[in-house]
């Protein structure tokens, strides 16, 4: 299947600014589902709101477009009830850890089978340019005019220490790497976290004088290393990239599965001895 | 002894009724005094092949069987006041969205934390306005087992029905309090089963086109018919929009699919109503305390009257104007501040005749407290 045919063409051009970075997340995890080859009907695209969030609107899968911070929580029901689809939940930085943080912790947890990627500009970019829990110490945004005191979450650390069973990270530059990562996510059955390190220029960029899109592409390439590389020995302030964690746990839904037998097991049993089963 | 027979909980009936109705997905978080609905959920669940979960909190107990709901399952939760609260952001969601579902707040007393293990139904305003912009709700409570038994399965028949939530609005006497139940048998009740989308593969979808009739059949995530759905005002194939009309025609839509079937949505119970004087409007298990009073007075020749209204939104207001027509006093019955007063007050003819007997204190108000009142109204002091 083309690449074309799994977007809604209708509803172009997108609402994105010149220069983001979420188009290019678009593209990436687009060609990687089309090389898994899923069929349009077992995908379901969650997201919450934000610029990050329009991304469901454009792609031609069962997409829900939900509320600030939530999207994993309803992913978790749709594919609690429906464990043959793929759930594939876009959020942005402080969608998916400021207003949405606990769910992503207790989703990271619970294990169940779903791609939750993080795409990370750095700032609350809808609403104009606020700091998000991902912004990080000293950054400039319109709620710190003077300077920003909070200091950042890594999301790669904190997705380990939640329990997902998969965690990677790229960023926008390197798109055959993040194509690569995405497809890995999606087929690992398992809670899947992608951190994709996105520019926007019109927002971050300006308020911090990283220039424009391609200088703000050209920062990332600088920045950041492949893990375990010589380059982050010699300079620990350089970002690692790629697939941090990649396990075999146990899968929610399938848990459930057992839970389902045992239970009904033990109507079973008390059927054979004679009881009645009231409760 | 007939095994449809029972002496429970009235939050286990409330469960017994979802599972009539076919539910097969719960999602929950525990609060007092509604947990036990989540404990026989998650003990009955499994059993019939559902799926029982635990989240982290009410917000995602409610996102979570919205999610469930659109893979066409039918689903519920259940909370008290301050899980209700932190719900009313997804509850605007599943209206704006067209979304059924079931949410049961069994009610607390006090506001806040409050009072959790004791009664109040101080919920009744939140249940209508508690989600931010214009919009309709259906609210539905009972004041006995048999009752919430047959409204509950009724809220999942209307929730399937308007594709909208609906409110099981209990409180802590009818869900803590046992007594008898009959089950009633399979099939005895009717059941609305969901209206699915028809139209085949390819051809192009508008899944929030309403039908003449004004009903939106839904197609399942999963299924052929792939579609969006959003919180945000959206046009026929629900994607977003701020076109004047298509925002206009939204709205309207959302309020009149509820408002103009007001009539076929609202249920209620009317005890000695013919040639009452004094009429009762209560609901809930004060209308217990209220039907006592009643019955008591009636047996002294008093002609006094229950109005027990089981529908409080939409509010039946054409139905209070008409069973109050020739009514001396009417005195609403309730647990707050005089959440219903007020709606009553709207609907009579001579508003300056409803008075309120009420009580705030987390105790369940009683058939004196009731008298008390009556006796100041008729002028025969305390």
């Amino acid at each position: 299947m083309a690449i074309r045919d799994y977007i809604r063409e209708r509803f172009f051009p997108h609402i994105w600014c010149p220069g983001c970075g979420h188009g290019m997340v678009l593209n990436g995890l687009l060609r990687a589902i089309e090389k898994i080859g899923l069929d349009k009907n077992e995908i379901v695209m969650v997201s919450g709101i934000g610029c990050s969030a329009r991304i469901a609107g454009y792609v031609d899968f069962h997409t829900m477009h939900t509320i600030h911070g939530r999207a994993l929580a309803f992913a978790t029901g749709i594919k609690m009830s429906r464990p043959e689809l793929k759930l594939i939940v876009p959020m942005g930085d402080g969608d998916a850890l400021a207003i949405g943080g606990n769910h992503f912790i207790h989703a990271a947890r619970r294990n169940m089978d779903m791609t939750a990627i993080v795409m990370n500009n750095r700032v609350y970019g809808m609403t104009g340019g606020q700091y998000s829990p991902l912004s990080g110490y000293g950054t400039m945004s319109t709620t710190s005019p003077y300077s920003n005191i909070d200091h950042a979450f890594d999301v790669v650390e904190l997705s380990v220490a939640a329990g997902a069973s998969f965690v990677g990270r790229t960023t926008t530059y390197h798109a055959k790497q993040m194509a690569d990562i995405l497809g890995q996510a999606i087929i690992h059955k398992g809670f899947s976290v992608v951190e994709i390190m996105s520019q926007c220029p019109t927002c971050f960029g300006r308020q911090n004088r990283l220039g424009s899109a391609i200088d703000m592409l050209e920062h990332f390439k600088e920045n950041t290393t492949p893990i375990g590389s010589k380059a982050k020995q010699k300079n620990p302030d350089l970002i690692e990239r790629g697939i941090f964690v990649q396990k075999k746990m146990p899968e929610y839904c399938s848990e459930y599965e057992k839970i389902i037998e045992r239970a009904m097991v033990t109507v079973h049993h008390r059927d054979r001895r004679g009881h009645r089963e009231y409760n | 002894m007939n095994e449809n027979l029972k002496f429970i909980q009235g939050n286990e009936v409330c469960v017994e009724a979802a599972l009539y109705t076919g539910l097969d997905f719960f999602a929950g978080y525990p609060i007092t005094p509604s947990t036990e609905i989540m404990e026989h959920m998650a003990k009955r669940l499994p059993k019939i092949g559902g799926k029982f979960l635990q989240m982290e909190d009410e917000i995602a107990s409610l996102c979570a069987i919205i999610g469930a709901s659109l893979t066409g399952h039918k689903v519920m939760t259940a909370t008290s006041g301050p899980g209700f609260s932190l719900m009313q952001e997804a509850l605007g969601y599943a209206i704006v969205a067209e979304i059924p579902c079931v949410i049961v707040n069994v009610q607390r007393g006090g506001s806040s934390t409050g009072i959790p293990t004791h009664v109040g139904q101080g919920d009744v305003m939140q249940a209508r306005w508690g989600t931010h912009g214009d919009h309709a709700i259906i609210v539905m409570t009972a004041s006995n087992h048999q009752d919430v038994f047959a409204i509950t399965v009724d809220a999942f028949n209307l929730a399937e029905t308007y594709r909208t939530p609906v409110i099981l609005l209990f409180d802590e006497v009818v869900g803590h309090m046992r007594e008898r139940i009959f089950i009633p048998k399979k099939g005895e009740i009717p059941l609305v089963e969901r209206l699915r989308a028809s139209v085949k593969r390819g051809v192009d979808f508008h899944p929030y086109l309403p039908r003449e009739d004004g009903r939106l059949p839904i197609s399942d995530f999963g299924g052929v018919n792939r579609h969006n759905v959003t919180g945000l005002a959206h046009d026929m194939w629900g994607f977003p929009s701020d076109n004047p009309q298509v925002v206009h025609g939204l709205i309207r839509h959302l309020v009149d699919k509820i408002q103009n079937n007001t009539h076929k949505i609202a249920k209620y119970k009317e005890y000695y109503l013919q040639d009452a004087r004094t009429i009762l409007i209560s609901y809930g298990s004060a209308a217990r305390s209220a039907l006592h009073v009643v019955e008591n007075r009636r047996s002294r020749g008093e002609k006094l009257g229950l109005l027990e209204l089981q529908t409080l939104w939409p509010f039946p207001y054409y139905l209070v104007q008409e069973k109050c027509a020739d009514a001396k006093y009417v005195v609403v019955v309730e647990m707050n501040m005089g959440q219903i007063l007020q709606a009553v007050k709207v609907s009579v003819d001579r508003p300056e005749r409803v008075f309120l007997a009420n009580r705030i204190d987390g105790v369940f108000i009683t058939p004196t407290d009731i008298r008390n009142i009556l006796r100041l109204i008729e002028g025969k002091g305390v």
